[in-house]
């Protein structure tokens, strides 16, 4: 199966780190993601730029409205993504639990090959 | 041909096995609701059957092979794109060889990790154990949480769908996750037992099923793991706990205090067990853990002659173990509360004092109800009333609330 791993964090205090905290952080995430290539189990992602730069279309009652950022304010935001292959839930959450960061959560979400279109 | 067999006969042997039966047909056809239709399929061919050709020679065989060739032909019904997919994984798996049956007590260890997964709420891993480990009706799990059979109906289909969409695993987890993963179905065992041992809401004081339930579950878990000294623990303390439950109220339905009760009335043969259990977890190799040391305290008290000739000092020090491998609130507040057993009420209620001040503990009677005690024993008799006047709030149980204002009539 394949699961999608969504990491998110406060941004406030992502901007608030050190430059070598940064550099430390991203360090680890390249070990992390040079591990589950080796491993076979990555598919795919991407850190993602911060929500200030995301931009929300909503639609309901015919009508588009397009706004400036997420589709939810929350104080913990979408920061990046992995697409894995996993065998089941368990190891899914395994390589989720590897990830090297320090605060927040990452959601663990099963992808619904069935609908896959391409 | 074996004996003639009537319907009760059939539906005897049907409970006895349906547990393992499901356990199986689950890893067999990998999907928990066509398992279950398929199982009840099964059960209801064997009804026609078994009258007319006797009980077959290994019933448990019977009732999975036929199960899965039940469940085999629901998928074939359906024309989903779905359903053909799992046509084809079913049959790859019905072509091999008769289902391997050395492994049915490995599918029901299965079950209950996969019913105990921690990507399930809590309270839905109580409800799939006893509906599907324990084969308790949907009805009868409603009636425990106290919500219609529809909700937990409902309830039940999306556990079993995020089981299957999610991809939780129908497996006994690794060394690596196992201690974590029991510890969570030690947990959801712990809790239907207390559940029924002292119900969290509704009129019962007890429900005993319940109880034995959990005690049954656990000493399956015990059978299947036996070098594991939590579940040896657990279903230590549970038999000690359920052996004094008779003797917890009177005639007349009231609660009665440890110092008040007919300790003629506690059942002598679960204590021994229970013992005999105790002793056998504070043997394994592998460290004692929480359930086992709540045991060990459980063994003293059942064992004592009476309230007074309890041996207070034993259980103080057991409780500061406890407190150092399991520091909750709770604990601190029965270890607070053995201490005034041996030290007196004064250095207990600094204790309790300072327990009440963080507020962790402020919307639990028992705090309040401890702290009341410790201060009418202090003669301070205003403070209790004071005290008591906080518990009684908070109580859920009417027999609790009779509890408390009987102690306040004193």
């Amino acid at each position: 199966m394949q699961y999608l791993l969504m990491i998110y964090g406060d941004e406030a205090a992502m901007g608030a780190a050190t430059p070598e905290q940064g550099k430390a952080m991203g360090e680890a995430y390249a070990r992390f993601t040079q591990d589950i290539v080796k491993s076979g189990h990555l598919k795919g992602g991407d850190k993602l730029k911060p929500s200030s730069t995301a931009t929300t279309i909503r639609r309901g009652d015919g009508k588009s409205l397009t706004t400036d950022g997420p589709f939810a304010e929350t104080r913990e935001q979408l920061s990046g993504y992995y697409i894995i292959e996993a065998k089941d839930l368990d190891e899914a959450l395994m390589i989720a639990g590897k990830m090297p960061f320090s605060a927040g959560a990452v959601e663990v979400r099963p992808i619904d090959s069935l609908a896959r279109q391409y | 041909m074996g004996p003639l067999l009537d319907k009760a006969a059939i539906e005897a042997v049907y409970r006895h096995e349906a547990g393992r039966v499901l356990a199986t047909l689950i890893r067999l056809v990998g999907d928990f609701e066509l398992a279950e239709e398929g199982a009840q399929d099964a059960f209801e061919a064997a009804l026609l059957r078994w009258p007319a050709s006797g009980l077959p020679d290994n019933p448990r065989a019977w009732l999975v092979n036929t199960g899965r060739h039940k469940a085999i032909d629901r998928i074939r019904r359906r024309v989903t794109l779905r359903g053909k997919l799992k046509i084809l994984a079913a049959e790859s798996s019905i072509a091999g060889p008769e289902a391997d049956l050395e492994e049915i007590e490995d599918d029901r260890l299965r079950l209950i990790f996969t019913c105990c997964h921690p990507a399930l709420a809590l309270e839905t891993r109580v409800a799939l154990t006893l509906r599907t480990v324990c084969g308790l009706s949907t009805a009868a799990v409603a009636s425990i949480f106290l919500v219609s059979e529809e909700t937990m109906a409902q309830r039940l289909v999306r556990a079993k769908s995020k089981i299957r969409e999610a991809g939780i695993p129908y497996e006994v987890p690794g060394r690596e996750l196992l201690a974590e993963r029991l510890a969570g179905v030690l947990a959801v065992v712990y809790l239907a037992f207390t559940e029924g041992y002292a119900p969290s809401a509704g009129t019962a004081t007890t429900r005993p099923e319940l109880c034995t339930e959990a005690i049954r579950l656990c000493r399956l878990l015990d059978q299947l793991l036996p070098d594991e000294p939590e579940i040896a623990g657990l279903l230590a303390l549970m038999l000690l706990h359920a052996a004094r439950l008779d003797g917890r109220s009177d005639g007349a339905g009231e609660l009665l205090l440890l110092e008040e009760q007919d300790r003629t009335r506690w059942d002598r043969a679960a204590i021994a067990e229970g013992k005999a259990l105790v002793e056998r977890a504070l043997s394994a190799p592998r460290r004692i853990g929480p359930y086992g040391v709540q045991a060990a305290i459980a063994v003293l008290h059942a064992e004592a002659p009476s309230f007074a000739a309890t041996d207070w000092p034993q259980i103080a020090a057991l409780y500061q173990v406890l407190l150092r491998l399991a520091p909750t609130p709770v604990v601190e507040l029965n270890a607070a509360a053995a201490r005034s057993m041996v030290e007196g009420p004064e250095p207990a209620l600094q204790l309790v004092d300072a327990l009440t001040a963080t507020g962790a503990l402020d919307s639990y009677w028992p705090l309040h109800a401890a702290r009341a005690d410790l201060l009418g024993r202090m003669g301070r008799k205003t403070e209790a009333q004071a005290a008591y006047a906080r518990a009684l709030p908070l109580v859920r149980l009417e027999a609790e609330r009779r509890l408390l204002e009987r102690k306040m009539r004193r």
